[in-house]
């Protein structure tokens, strides 16, 4: 199961508290993995990245295992510690403003 | 007795104000959806206690809200049953998509940018929520950038009205606000007949339901913010308001002037007489008296400030031209706050209530036409919009 956190209005909208998970089959990827975010918790779709172009909103971040992942293609695998559950992939509002 | 409800959208939730049709002691019930900006919530005419939201953010994006309880609950439409991991995504309530369809002509894609170069029409939020007024399940959507949307089921799903894009689109640009579509008006005569206003592009009138829709910009003069001051399209629109018994004429609040159709907005003329300015951003018609109108003048459109720090509300029972300022109690000094193009409505009790706020968090009230006024609440995040439901 791929760990994932989400910025607290997400987790209101989804109606969820803390980590949720979701089940990745294939490759543990940005994409593959938004994916099953957004078929969870279909609320969510074009929050995190938008509807049509699947591109990243300027204003999300991804973080993992201490990287800045936000640039990397959505293709690009996940690092195996998120892929094994043992950390999560971390979806956070960027930090301007507010 | 008759109740009122005004919704209040502001930068950072929602709030819902309450009184019985005394309209003296108010219920403040909030915030829902605490941090978002909450750009409009509008009731339905047919289902009162139906109640739309946009609920929008920078970061996170758009989401419609709905209430079938006239806001003590709300759902995201369509995201009301979580479905099981493996079905296929709903939750498309939020789903705003131009339409470049073959079927519907491929409409224009680029607009005006600021710098005068053509940019691609990118959705960013939804401005304006209109209930139809027969059909709790049909809302429009006014959105930036500038297009207006349907949906038949309840705010689930949203189509396009596509056509109104190729009506001179490539010479629409944003305002300071951005490319939003703000007001839409539905002609209680006509269900085939629809008034929409864009900053900025102008007025936009459809008799076919939306099919199809023509520019009625004759008479408006943008001297000093287009190269053709008499331009078909491209005025930047702040506001328009109708009678609900006189669908013909209509008053706008413009960049510049108040102005005057009475011909359905084939022709539009001045009135903003003897107005300290003719700068502002709402404008709003008496529910039981045609001709008497409201705006809130503004300094000029880099000072978004009353004129002098006095908060005057200024009435014309003569549709325009002859005006007085309404002051009693509003703040008459130092006060240097907006009142933004959604953020003023009216009640239909007799005596008439009129309601507004400001960016500074105040919602004021008046019981007797714009008479006296009192503060319903002070301190709210700044105000998006207003709007009232006479219960």
């Amino acid at each position: 199961m791929i760990r994932v956190v989400l910025p607290a209005h997400l987790r209101t909208l989804a109606r969820v508290a803390g980590e949720v998970t979701v089940e990745v089959h294939g490759p543990v990827t940005q994409r593959s993995v938004l994916d099953a975010v957004e078929a969870t918790y279909p609320m969510l779709s074009g929050t995190i990245r938008d509807h049509v172009t699947k591109r990243r909103r300027a204003f999300v971040r991804f973080f993992a295992c201490e990287q800045d992942l936000s640039h990397d293609s959505p293709d690009a695998l996940l690092p195996d510690a998120v892929a094994t559950g043992a950390e999560p992939l971390l979806i956070v509002g960027a930090m301007a403003g507010g | 007795m008759s109740r009122v409800r005004v919704l209040v959208g502001t930068k950072k939730g929602a709030f819902i104000l309450t009184a019985d049709g005394k309209r003296k002691q108010w219920d403040i019930n909030g915030p829902h959806f605490a941090g978002w900006e909450m750009y409009h919530l509008k009731g339905s005419c047919a289902d009162p206690n139906r109640l739309y939201a946009s609920q929008t953010s920078s970061w996170f994006g758009q989401i419609i809200q709905r209430s079938n309880d006239g806001g003590k609950t709300w759902e995201t439409p369509g995201g009301e049953k979580m479905p099981g991991p493996y079905d296929p995504p709903g939750g498309l309530s939020n789903k705003f998509v131009y339409d470049t369809s073959a079927e519907s002509g491929k409409p224009l894609t680029t607009h005006q940018w600021y710098d005068g170069t053509q940019r691609p029409w990118e959705f960013k939020r939804v401005w304006h929520l209109e209930p139809s007024l027969t059909e709790p399940d049909t809302v429009y959507a006014g959105v930036e950038d500038a297009a207006m949307f349907r949906s038949t089921d309840g705010g689930k799903s949203w189509h396009e009205l596509a056509s109104l894009r190729s009506t001179k689109g490539e010479l629409w640009q944003p305002g300071a606000g951005g490319m939003c579509l703000h007001t839409i008006i539905l002609d209680p005569n006509n269900a085939q007949r629809m008034f929409i206003a864009i900053s900025a592009a102008g007025v936009f009138r459809t008799d076919d339901a939306g099919s199809t829709w023509r520019p009625v910009n004759r008479g408006l003069k943008s001297q000093y913010e287009l190269p053709d001051p008499d331009a078909e399209v491209g005025h930047c629109v702040h506001n328009i308001a109708m009678h609900p018994s006189r669908p013909h004429v209509l008053f706008m609040q413009k960049h510049w002037d108040v102005m005057r159709s009475d011909d359905a907005g084939e022709s539009w003329h001045e009135v903003s007489g003897n107005l300290p300015t003719d700068f502002g951003f709402p404008i709003a018609v008496h529910a039981h008296e045609p001709d008497t109108v409201y705006v809130v003048p503004i300094k000029s459109d880099s000072e978004h400030f009353p004129p002098e720090g006095k908060l005057r509300v200024y009435r014309s029972r003569s549709g325009g031209n002859e005006w007085d300022a309404l002051t009693k109690g509003l703040p008459q000094r130092d006060c240097y706050v907006n009142v933004l193009r959604d953020a003023m409505a009216v009640d239909s009790l007799d005596p008439c209530g009129l309601y507004f706020g400001t960016t500074g968090g105040q919602v004021y009230g008046s019981a007797d036409g714009g008479d006296t006024w009192e503060p319903l609440v002070r301190d709210l995040p700044a105000v998006l919009s207003v709007e009232v439901q006479t219960l």
